[in-house]
């Protein structure tokens, strides 16, 4: 299966999956909304361009928020992480090794220990900006990084059973790029 | 223009996060009316600031006519003051003619026009203050000139648009004044020495006077108008050799910083010096 249609497939999936099961989920607690729509940003391809990705995390961000009518709420936060993605695999990977022989960012591809770290700085910051920009201020620190802290804990949890379930061989690239 | 393409092209990426980061925000403005109330709110705060201090800097250059306005102002209010007015002696208008007058009229006695002080010395032994008004503008000789905490002194000489003041600051200026408590009368001079301190001579040692008590101008005056502050009593020597207190008068006025002033014409101060110099036949 091609790359463009295996994302393409992905993007919907993980489009219907957060609005039509997620935000169905009845709240847990104040802290605590379900989110793992965004993994789709960082299963993206390594040799992406970099103006590409932001458009694609723009065009996937607003997709969301047509759906749950929050016009940009959730597209800011998805920008940021496509603008942030390519520093942060820069300083955890292996520069000749890796990006020349998988495609995507995975357990394999990378290893556990920098794939957990790039899963967890990632979600962390799109958690803050995304609970940020829907209050507008800090409030009580405490309960803001409170909340910031559940989400992201939640959605770990929801990405580790994804790693799970839908566990990916890493695919190699063919040598004739 | 080359270096802007340059620069364009090297941050590239970021220059389109930062597009796509704004568009996020008019769409989130846009859409949802609790961002539009803070964006609004945000952005008021920030041109509101702005507004005030160009608003500062406006009027600061306004304050020239600002100032000119509020004098002619004051001139206006001080000409309709009642002390300006002397009521006339009833008693006797009706035994002149008691049916064609009206015995509530009254006769205006003085009147007050504004001027601006464009000369002043207060560190010589004859002070002497410039007014830019004269002649033309119905300034005479023997006018009073007040300031508005208290009296400055007489018109000495008039051109035809200045006019030149003898400050009580001066050696030769004696102004009829009255301890504003018993209105026991005596003379204001000064002695040359501080500008700040008047004397007051001539209060016989029968007055109670206290350090503080008020001095006024008296009735008697040619060319003030009566119970106007003069200043205030700072300290008192008893003369021992005479029946007379001296007292030190610390001035209302602050000659130091006077920048307008008022004239005060009495309307029948010719009539009162004619009759006050007439030699007396008997």
């Amino acid at each position: 299966m091609s790359d463009y249609i295996k994302n393409i497939i992905r993007f919907i999936l993980f489009i219907f999956f957060q609005v039509f099961i997620l935000n169905e989920v009845p709240p847990l607690h104040q802290f605590i909304v379900p989110y793992i729509y965004f993994l789709f940003i960082l299963w993206l391809p390594f040799n992406i361009n970099r103006f590409f990705l932001l458009i694609i995390a723009f065009a996937f961000g607003t997709t969301l928020d047509y759906f749950t009518g929050t016009g940009g709420l959730h597209a800011a936060p998805c920008v940021l992480i496509a603008y942030l993605r390519p520093f942060l695999l820069n300083l955890l990977i292996p520069q000749d090794t890796t990006e020349n022989s998988y495609i995507e960012p995975s357990i394999k591809s990378m290893g556990w220990a920098p794939y957990s770290l790039y899963i967890v700085i990632l979600t962390f910051l799109h958690h803050f900006l995304l609970v940020l920009i829907e209050w507008l201020q800090f409030g009580n620190f405490v309960y803001f990084i409170g909340k910031v802290s559940g989400t992201t804990a939640i959605s770990l949890l929801l990405i580790f059973i994804a790693e799970m379930l839908f566990f990916r061989k890493g695919k190699f690239r063919s040598n004739s790029v | 223009m080359k270096n802007i393409f340059i620069f364009i092209q090297r941050n590239f990426t970021f220059i389109s996060f930062l597009v796509l980061e704004i568009a996020c925000i008019v769409l989130l403005n846009n859409g949802s009316k609790t961002h539009q109330v803070f964006f609004t709110s945000a952005s008021n705060e920030i041109t509101g600031r702005f507004d005030k201090q160009y608003n500062n800097w406006r009027y600061y250059f306004s304050l020239k006519e600002t100032n000119d306005q509020l004098v002619a102002e004051n001139a206006r209010l001080r000409n309709l003051l009642p002390v300006n007015f002397q009521a006339i002696d009833t008693s006797k208008i009706t035994f002149l003619d008691s049916t064609l007058r009206d015995s509530l009229g009254k006769m205006r006695k003085y009147t007050v026009f504004p001027a601006k002080v464009i000369g002043n010395t207060v560190t010589l032994q004859a002070n002497f203050l410039t007014l830019e008004r004269g002649s033309l503008q119905g300034v005479k000789k023997g006018m009073a000139v007040i300031s508005t905490s208290g009296i400055v002194g007489v018109v000495v000489a008039v051109s035809e648009n200045n006019a030149r003041v003898m400050s009580l600051l001066h050696r030769n200026s004696r102004v009829s004044a009255m301890l504003k408590k018993d209105n026991i009368s005596g003379s204001i001079e000064w002695d040359g020495v501080n500008p700040n301190f008047l004397l007051l001579k001539n209060i016989p040692k029968s007055a109670k006077v206290v350090m503080g008590d008020s001095v006024l101008t008296s009735t008697y005056s040619a060319n003030f108008p009566s119970h106007l502050l003069i200043g205030t009593v700072n300290s008192i020597v008893a003369d021992p050799s005479s029946n007379f207190y001296t007292l030190k008068v610390k001035t209302a006025t602050n000659f130091f910083s006077i920048q307008y002033v008022y004239l005060v014409e009495n309307l029948r101060y010719t009539e009162q010096v004619n009759i006050e110099v007439t030699p007396e036949k008997n």
